[in-house]
C-alpha cells in the first residue's frame, strides 16, 4: 500500500506561477481524475511531480510513502515508482521500443544483474497483445513517426512494462479513435489494482465511462476548486466550466 | 640511435588479468596501460637522413625503397603545414621530439607463444588472440613500429591470399608491391603522406587473387606503447579482379602526458569487379595527433567502402577517398566521429569521379560534446565530360551542449548536366525534452545521453560487423557517461 501526497504545491515556470497551492493525496488502488480548462496547469503539475528541470517548485511538497521526492532527479523518481504518460510523448530516433524498454528495466536492476532476454520478450509481447499493438512496432524507433494514437498506446505499453506505483496520465485519451480509446481504457483497467494509483488528466467525460474514477477533481487557475465522485464529471459535461467558475466567484465574494 | 645488435633480455612483466570482452581492444580505458619495453631497435629522437638510413638498414631494404624514403623526406621538409585551411594546432607537433622507429624484433611471430611476453600480454589484455580464434581470417598485431604477430588462417592462405606486414610485403612480394605502392597516394599528396613515405614501418600488405572471396575479415591492430613516439604504418591492399575482402583495423595508445603522433597512409586498389570494405574503429588517447591519408582506386565495376569511426585523439584529420577510375565503379564513405572535450575531429570524404556511370555515397555523422569540435570536409568531383554519375552526400551533426562546435565544408563540383548529386546536411542539438522523457523512464542522464547518441548513429552502426557495433555502443556509453555532471 503506497501513498502519493501532494501538499500545497506551488510551481513556477521561470517567474510565472502556474500551480498555486494544490493539495491531493492518492493511495494505491485509487483512480483520481483531474479535469479543467486549457492552460490551468494540469500538465505543469504532472511534469513538476515527475521532476522536469524547467519547473520550479516554489513551495509545498510531494511525498511518496511519507518521504519527500523533491530532492530526487527525474530518473530517481521514476525508479522509485512514478510514471508519467506524457501528453506529448517525445520521439527518440534510432532507439527501438524493445531496446528502450529493456534499458529502462535494466536501469532498475542492481549492478551486475542482467535482464533475461527470453523472459523479457515474452512479457513484452504479452503486453503488446493486450494493447493490440502490432509486434513489428518492437523494432520501430520510440514514437518516431507514430500517429498520435500510436504514441498514446506506446505510453501505456511502457507503463505496463515498468509497473509503476503511481501513474500520472496526461490526456492519454486525446488523439485516440473510438476503438483505440476502448483498448487503452481496457489496458489501464487491467493494470488497475491494489498496487497502482492513477492520476488521470482528461478533458472528456467519455474516458471516464471506460475508466471509472474513484474521485473527480476540477482544476482551475492552478488549484483544485472542486472535488467529488464520478458524477461530478457528468455534471461538468452538462454544465461546462462556467458553472464552476461562477460557484468559485460566489464563494470568494462571500 | 641504438646499434644494430640483437639482444634478448626482457624486463619482468607487470601482470594483470587479460581482458575478456572480444573487442575490448579498442576501448581506451582498457587500453590505458603501458609496459616498459626494452627496444632492440631504436632510431633515436628527431628526424634526419640518418634516421631514414637507420630504418632502411634495419629492414634490409632494397635501394629503390631507400631512395624513395629519401625523396619523401625532402618533400616533407619542403612542404608547408596545411594550416591555411586546417587547424593551427598542427603547429604544436614538434618533429624533433618524436621517436620514429622502435621495435623489439624484426620478424613477426606466427604463433602467440613465440611473441615476447609483455607484448603478448599487451595484446591479451586487449583481447586480440581471443577475437582471432572467434571470427577472424587473419590478424596482424603491430606494437610501435613493427608487427609482433601476424598470421593468416591456413584455409585462407591456401586460396593464395597474402596478408603480411609492409616490411615482409616489400621483401617477399616486391613485384606486386612495387607495382601499386605509392600510386594511389603519391608522396607529395600532403605533408603527412610525405612524412609517412619517409619513415613508414608496419601496416598491412594484402593481396587477394582473382575471384577469391575472403570469407571472414582480416584484422590489424595498432598499438602504441612508447612515449614521444610516432607510428607510421603503411597499408596496401590489392583486390584482384572479382575478389572480395573485408579488412578491419583497431587502434589504441596509453595516455601519456606528451603528444603522440600517428600518421598512416592506406592505399586500396580494387581491380575490375572487386570489392573492398575497410573498417576502422579508432579510440586514441586524447593527446594523439592522428593524421591519416586513406584513398582507394576503384576500377571498372569495383566497389570500395570505407567505414570509419573516430573516437578519441586530440586532433584527427582524415578524409578517406575513392578515385572512381573505371566505368560503373562505386565508392562509399560511412563515417562516425565523436569529439569530446578537448578533441577535434576533422573528418570527411573525397570522391573523385573519373569514369561514366560511377556512383558515390557519403554519409557522415558527428557528435560534439562539451568543448569538442567536429568538422566535416567533403569533396566530390565530377568533371563535365562524364555522364551518368551520381553522388549522394549526407552529413548530420549532433551537439550535446552549447559550447560544442561543428562546421561543415562540403565542396561538390559537378560539371555538366548529365550527372546527379544530392546533398543534405543537418545540425541538431540533443533535445532536452527527449532526455527528460528517457529519464522519466528511469534512465540516468548519462544513460539517456548515450542512448540518444547511439540512436543518432544507429543506421550507420548497423553496417558494422556485429562485434564492432556492440563495442562501438559500449565506447559511446563510456564517453557519454563521463560527459555529464
Ligand atoms: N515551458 C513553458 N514556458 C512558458 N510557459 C509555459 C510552459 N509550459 C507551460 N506554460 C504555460 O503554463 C500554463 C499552464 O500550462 P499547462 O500545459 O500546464 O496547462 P494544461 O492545464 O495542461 O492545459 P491543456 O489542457 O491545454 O493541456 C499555460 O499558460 C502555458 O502557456
Ligand atoms: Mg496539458
Amino acid at each position: 500500500m503506497s501513498q502519493l501526497e501532494i501538499k500545497d504545491l506551488h510551481v513556477a515556470i521561470g517567474e510565472k506561477a502556474i500551480v498555486k497551492g494544490l493539495t491531493l493525496t492518492i493511495r494505491s488502488g485509487e483512480v483520481h481524475a483531474i479535469m479543467g480548462p486549457n492552460g490551468t496547469g494540469k500538465s505543469t503539475l504532472s511534469k513538476a511531480i515527475a521532476g522536469h528541470p524547467d519547473y520550479t517548485i516554489t513551495s509545498g511538497d510531494v511525498l511518496l510513502d511519507g518521504k519527500s521526492i523533491l530532492e530526487l532527479e527525474a530518473d530517481e523518481r521514476a525508479r522509485a515508482g512514478l510514471f508519467l504518460a506524457f501528453q506529448y510523448p517525445s520521439e527518440i530516433p534510432g532507439v527501438s521500443i524493445a531496446n528502450f524498454l529493456r534499458a529502462a528495466l535494466q536501469a532498475r536492476l542492481a549492478e551486475g544483474e542482467e535482464i533475461d532476454a527470453t523472459a523479457y520478450y515474452k512479457r513484452l509481447y504479452a503486453k503488446m497483445d493486450m494493447l493490440k499493438i502490432d509486434r513489428k512496432f518492437t523494432s520501430r524507433s520510440v514514437n518516431d513517426g507514430f500517429s498520435g494514437g500510436e504514441k498514446k498506446r506506446c505510453e501505456i505499453l511502457q507503463m505496463a512494462m515498468l509497473e509503476p506505483k503511481f501513474s500520472l496520465m496526461d490526456e492519454t485519451d486525446s488523439g485516440l479513435d473510438i476503438d483505440a480509446l476502448r483498448i487503452v481504457a481496457e489496458g489501464v483497467n487491467t493494470l488497475r489494482g491494489p498496487n497502482l494509483g492513477v492520476l488521470l488528466i482528461t478533458h472528456y467525460q467519455r474516458l471516464l465511462n471506460y475508466i471509472v474514477p474513484d474521485f473527480v477533481h476540477v482544476m482551475y487557475d492552478g488549484r483544485i476548486v472542486k472535488s467529488g465522485g464520478k458524477d461530478l464529471a457528468l455534471e461538468l459535461e452538462a454544465k461546462g466550466y462556467d458553472w464552476v467558475k461562477k460557484e468559485l466567484a460566489a464563494a470568494t465574494a462571500a | 640511435m641504438k646499434p644494430l645488435s640483437d639482444t634478448d633480455t626482457l624486463p619482468a612483466p607487470e601482470l594483470e588479468e587479460p581482458a575478456v570482452n572480444p573487442v575490448v581492444g579498442i576501448d581506451q580505458s582498457a587500453g590505458n596501460f603501458t609496459y616498459d619495453i626494452k627496444y632492440d631497435f631504436d632510431a633515436g629522437t628527431g628526424l634526419s637522413e640518418k634516421t631514414i638510413d637507420y630504418i632502411s638498414a634495419v629492414k634490409k631494404e632494397a635501394p629503390w625503397i631507400r631512395d624513395f624514403r629519401h625523396e619523401a623526406l625532402k618533400k616533407f621538409l619542403a612542404m608547408p603545414m596545411p594550416t591555411h585551411w586546417a587547424t593551427k594546432d598542427l603547429e604544436n607537433i614538434n618533429f624533433d621530439k618524436i621517436r620514429y622507429y622502435l621495435a623489439q624484433g624484426q620478424k613477426p611471430k606466427r604463433t602467440w607463444d613465440e611473441v615476447p611476453d609483455d607484448i603478448k600480454k599487451t595484446f591479451e589484455r586487449l583481447g586480440i588472440p581471443e577475437q582471432e580464434r572467434k571470427y577472424l581470417a587473419g590478424v596482424e598485431a603491430q606494437f610501435d613500429s613493427e608487427a609482433a604477430y601476424s598470421n593468416i588462417k591456413e584455409a585462407v592462405a591456401k586460396q593464395g591470399v597474402i596478408f603480411v606486414n609492409s616490411t615482409e610485403g616489400l621483401r617477399e612480394h616486391p613485384e606486386i608491391f612495387r607495382k601499386f605502392f605509392g600510386k594511389v597516394i603519391p608522396t607529395s599528396d600532403n605533408k603527412f603522406a610525405a612524412l609517412n613515405s619517409a619513415v613508414f614501418s608496419g601496416g598491412s600488405f594484402i593481396y587477394v587473387p582473382k575471384g577469391v572471396k575472403v570469407s571472414h575479415p582480416l584484422q590489424a591492430y595498432f598499438r602504441i606503447n612508447a612515449e614521444n613516439f610516432g607510428q607510421f604504418e603503411r597499408t596496401l591492399i590489392i583486390a584482384d579482379e572479382g575478389s572480395e575482402v573485408v579488412y578491419m583495423e583497431g587502434c589504441t595508445a596509453p595516455k601519456f602526458s606528451t603528444a603522440t603522433l600517428h600518421s598512416a597512409v592506406v592505399e586500396l586498389v580494387a581491380l575490375k569487379g572487386a570489392k573492398i570494405q575497410y573498417i576502422t574503429v579508432q579510440n586514441w588517447a586524447n593527446n594523439v595527433f592522428n593524421l591519416v591519408t586513406k584513398r582507394g582506386l576503384a576500377h571498372e565495376e569495383a566497389e570500395i567502402k570505407w567505414i570509419d569511426c573516430n573516437i578519441g585523439s586530440r586532433l584527427t584529420m582524415k578524409y578517406p577517398g575513392v578515385v572512381l577510375k573505371g566505368r560503373k565503379a562505386r565508392g562509399e564513405v560511412i563515417s562516425i566521429a565523436l569529439a569530446n572535450d578537448g578533441q577535434h575531429q576533422d573528418t570527411g570524404a573525397k570522391m573523385i569521379h573519373a569514369a561514366d556511370e560511377t556512383t558515390s555515397n557519403v554519409v557522415s555523422k558527428s557528435i560534439s560534446v562539451g568543448q569538442g569540435r567536429a568538422t566535416y570536409r567533403g569533396q566530390v568531383h565530377i568533371p563535365k565530360r562524364l555522364k551518368g554519375c551520381k553522388n549522394n552526400t549526407e552529413c548530420d551533426a549532433l551537439l550535446i551542449n552549447t559550447n560544442s562546435r561543428t562546421d561543415t565544408y562540403p565542396a561538390i563540383t559537378v560539371r555538366g548536366d548529365r550527372n546527379a548529386t544530392q546533398h543534405e546536411a543537418s545540425v541538431s542539438k540533443v533535445n532536452e525534452e527527449m532526455i527528460f522523457y528517457m529519464q522519466q523512464r528511469g534512465l540516468t542522464e548519462g544513460q539517456a545521453m548515450s542512448l540518444a547518441v547511439n540512436g543518432f548513429i544507429n543506421d550507420l552502426a548497423r553496417q558494422f560487423p556485429m562485434e564492432y557495433s556492440v563495442e562501438l555502443k559500449r565506447l559511446i556509453d563510456l564517453e557519454m557517461e563521463g560527459s555529464v555532471g
